[in-house]
């Protein structure tokens, strides 16, 4: 099994360790991971601000750079939504087609493909999972509130491996952080005031570390954090499951 | 004006639509839940209406001399309760708006819905169409053997009968438009009772 | 004109009333939960909804004539109206062949969406708002905030503050259920003298010719009822093919609204009663146009629940009046874009896309996908600033080779120059109340270049 490593653009600048624990956490498991050097970035931080019509050459960048692995896998729920709903227009048709069905976001990697049943990492804290709602909604990784559907969590299922790890409990489980893209600057203050208010949930139940499959919603809690000078900290899952 | 907008709007509407037309969905998936009169008196009670079994119109007449002190404005259709309430009955001359003084109204409903505690009624059980609005509380009588599971039961049940106004009825007028706080007696009936007549 | 996010800064600076807001929407979305899991096959109610009114889309024209021609023999007339001015145009022909001066109305968003009140003032006509929380929005001369809670934005007191201004309650007056009782007494009054009603329409059935007016408080029922003329006005799309359809309609309104089973008052008008007139306004206004616009025709779908509203996070954070337009929300922000391009451009861009929305949408509406969808139809409008296009501009050269990525992230180790958020400075709005992330020593990409590559 070749696994390209889709590493987001932000998570390779400001949080290597995620991209690191993700490698490792794969190599664990003996998966043959590479990561295209090339790679640049999934495209959609213009095509959420309404420039999709300007991704065409970043489109064909990622086509040349995944094309023959049998699966890609990110960090990211967020990114790998938009590789899986919005990557199109290469004239690569085939190899298109096949990136966008074989690109996973890591958690659902592990249990959907890995089927990952017991896992080595240690991580003796209370937690509080963000649920990102690219990753669950978009991609399923969890169950939603607002459907009538049976209760489940791929990164619930993975965490609950993890020895010592105390998930705790939201009062709202899965609410949006706020950050949104550019949403976080053009509408800061609603979105500094829904990231405030999925921070005090977490510390109102006290987390000592929120995590989230998506490094974008946690820079976006972490730096409220760091504002408040919170003794909270953000770490993102593979991490966790890389701990120990 | 008003002809051409018609044919400009349907012209319009031709041109747009999707081109091919979809099917309607079979609407019987929904089973209903089966539950009748229990989950009926739970529903109704969860609206804020007060449910009583009764075996006959006795205890309904010692409820409402009881409760209701002056029978002029007591008002129903039912003839049978013509000891303790006058008829509501309405010729073309008579104005409706005599009725703002109405205390109490006894009526008779057709069906009931048990997913949601409704009552279904149509205009010539109503005596007027305003009454069971206009009326201080209400009163509706119900046939325990005449409660469907749910809404799509009920517009089974319903057909295709004619009427020249229906309604549903699930509660005490309400409303929670200040803050979302709950209060009963907003325009119509400040209260509704549910007489559940017993099968024999 | 100031835009959402303006107006949402505005709102946000009293941080406590952004609680409050946030908090008692969540409430109702938390009933509806609720009460829509208490249903077993709510998803499959939620599919059927929506492939009826697919259904309706696609023969809307063939529905509205029969609808019409059994409207008609049930002896209720029946008028069309191409836009809003057209709308308010008849129904004030309506009120002076009526020799009407005054009005009562319950909730309709659709004369909303007209601004009728403001056009039947201007000419003499005098309306009354019924519905409590439409009665409260208009008493202090605003708009609603909310389709279905239109007073939400309000609190007990400042309501109090309003009731003894114009009902003349006891000063400092502020319970709900005190307040409540003044504008009952207030409104009988209205109900019990004005000679015209007018309602809005939830669903219109084709088979029937009959429509169905759902209300908590009774107060459509008081004004038709009693009143000589009956004007119901409705947008076309409120079409369903049958009456049995309502046995879906009707179980997933109140749910998705409320979190009620099931309204107070379901009335189904047929017939006017003798010597009364009921008159139906058939509305377009802008609705054949999204019916022609693939992307977003299924928009029309909409039953007006207001669920998404009370998901939204954005929306219960930034009130209704942010939105600027009669239908605030998620659905209004892909509503309001086809009426006026260039006046709610900022609309689909007033959300994270978190997709919520769409999940509770009883008729099944996919409200985020097509918030991402107006975005692209704007900025290819032109709609936007230029600065921001050459931004984008710079910003797609840079991703576009991993050469040009590697130099800007090397130059700056801030590669995202491009991204507003990823400057470290005061005037940067993600710094106002945000710390930046700490810039590592090295990116991913170098570290794996030495330890893997070559270090393997």
């Amino acid at each position: 099994m070749r696994v390209g490593l889709f590493i987001p653009c932000y998570i390779d600048q400001f949080y290597p360790q995620v991209g690191i624990a993700t490698l490792q956490l794969l190599e664990k498991f003996g998966v043959e991971v590479s990561y295209p050097e090339k790679q640049t970035c999934c495209g959609q931080p213009l095509a959420n601000s309404g420039y999709e019509h300007l991704t065409q050459p970043i489109n064909n960048c990622f086509v040349e750079n995944f094309t023959g692995f049998d699966y890609v896998v990110s960090p990211s729920g967020s990114c790998v939504l938009h590789i899986k709903e919005h990557l199109y227009g290469t004239d690569k048709v085939d190899e298109t087609r096949q990136i966008k069905e074989n690109v996973y976001e890591l958690v659902e990697f592990l249990t959907d493909v890995l089927k990952i049943e017991d896992l080595t990492a240690s991580f003796p804290y209370k937690v509080g999972l963000h649920q990102s709602c690219h990753g669950q909604r978009g991609l399923r990784l969890a169950s939603m509130s607002e459907l009538n559907e049976a209760p489940f969590s791929k990164p619930e299922t993975l965490l609950k491996m993890v020895k010592g790890l105390n998930l705790i409990e939201l009062k709202r489980k899965d609410e949006c952080c706020g950050f949104g893209g550019t949403f976080c600057v053009t509408e800061e203050a609603v979105s500094f005031k829904m990231g405030k208010d999925r921070v005090k949930d977490h510390t109102d139940h006290d987390a000592e570390y929120i995590t989230a499959a998506d490094m974008s919603c946690l820079m976006h809690m972490e730096g409220i954090l760091k504002r408040a000078n919170s003794k909270v900290k953000v770490i993102h899952i593979a991490e966790i499951l890389n701990a120990g | 004006m008003a002809i051409d907008s018609r044919e400009i709007i349907l012209k319009g509407i031709l041109e747009h639509k999707p081109k091919s037309i979809t099917t309607l969905p079979d609407l019987n998936f929904s089973k209903g839940s089966g539950e009748g009169l229990h989950k009926f008196i739970a529903s109704a009670s969860f609206n804020g209406s007060k449910v009583y079994r009764i075996s006959g119109l006795t205890e309904l007449r010692k409820y409402v001399r009881e409760n209701f002190s002056s029978s002029d404005k007591i008002l129903t259709t039912i003839a049978a309760l013509n000891d303790i309430a006058k008829q509501a009955e309405f010729s073309e001359q008579d104005d409706p708006h005599d009725l703002e003084d109405v205390d109490l109204t006894i009526l008779k409903a057709q069906l009931g819905v048990a997913e949601n505690g409704a009552l279904w009624l149509t205009e010539e059980l109503l005596g007027h169409r305003v009454l069971p609005f206009i009326t201080q509380h209400l009163i509706l009588i119900l046939n325990e053997n005449e409660i469907v599971s749910s809404m799509n039961d009920a517009y089974q049940k319903i057909g295709d009968q004619d009427y020249n106004y229906g309604v549903f009825i699930s509660g005490p007028s309400k409303t929670a438009d200040i803050e979302q706080s709950l209060v009963i007696g907003a325009h119509g009936a400040r209260s509704l009772g549910i007489f559940m007549m017993q099968e024999n | 004109m100031k835009d959402h996010a303006a107006l949402a800064d505005i709102f946000n600076r009293d941080e406590e009333r952004v609680s409050w807001h946030d908090d008692t929407l969540w409430f109702v979305r938390e009933k509806r939960d609720k009460v829509s899991k208490d249903i077993e096959d709510w998803e499959q109610l939620r599919n059927a909804a929506s492939q009826i009114k697919d259904n309706v889309l696609s023969a809307l024209d063939r529905y509205l004539i029969q609808f019409e021609k059994n409207a008609l023999k049930n002896g209720v007339i029946v008028h069309w109206a191409a836009d809003a001015l057209e709308h308010n145009r008849i129904v004030l022909s309506l009120l002076k062949k009526a020799e009407v001066k005054s009005m009562v109305k319950s909730k309709s968003m659709l004369t909303e969406e007209c601004h009728l009140n403001e056009f039947l003032i201007e000419n003499g006509i005098e309306v009354i708002d019924t519905d409590l929380g439409e009665r409260i929005v208009q008493l202090a001369n605003e708009a609603p905030s909310h389709i279905v809670l239109p007073c939400i934005h309000k609190k007990k007191e400042e309501i109090g503050e309003i009731f003894h201004e114009f009902l003349g309650t006891p000063k400092g007056l502020s319970d709900p259920q005190q307040l409540t009782e003044a504008a009952r007494q207030d409104l009988r009054e209205k109900f019990l003298t004005r000679k015209a009603a007018l309602t809005g329409v939830n669903f219109a059935i084709a088979e029937t010719g009959e429509f169905v007016v759902c209300t908590n408080e009774g107060n459509a029922d008081m004004g038709a009822h009693l009143a000589d003329i009956h004007i119901a006005s409705m947008g076309f799309e409120k079409i369903i093919p049958e009456r049995k359809h309502l046995g879906v309609f009707l179980r997933l309104l109140a749910r998705s609204a409320t979190g009620q089973p099931i309204t107070t008052y379901s009335s189904h008008f047929k017939r006017p009663l003798k010597n009364k007139e009921i008159h139906i306004v058939i509305v377009d206004n802008g609705r054949t146009i999204q019916l022609g616009r693939e992307d977003f025709r299924n928009s029309l779908k909409c039953i007006r629940c207001g669920a998404c509203m009370n998901t939204c996070p954005v929306y219960r954070r930034s009130g209704g009046h942010s939105y600027h337009t009669a239908i605030a929300g998620p659905i209004g922000s892909i509503l309001a874009p086809n009426l006026d391009m260039e006046k709610y451009k900022d609309l689909p861009f007033a959300s994270t896309l978190c997709g919520s929305c769409t999940n509770v949408c009883p008729v099944k509406i996919d409200i985020h996908q097509q918030l991402y969808k107006w975005r692209q139809v704007i900025v290819q409008s032109g709609y936007t600033d230029t600065s921001k296009t050459i931004a984008m501009k710079g910003m797609a050269f840079t991703l576009s080779s991993s050469r040009i990525f590697d130099f800007a992230g090397k130059s700056m180790r801030l590669t995202l120059k491009y991204i507003p958020f990823a400057i470290n400075n005061q005037l940067n709005p993600w710094y106002k109340n945000r710390e930046m992330p700490e810039v590592p020593k090295e990116s991913f990409k170098k570290w794996y270049h030495q330890n893997r590559k070559n270090g393997n």
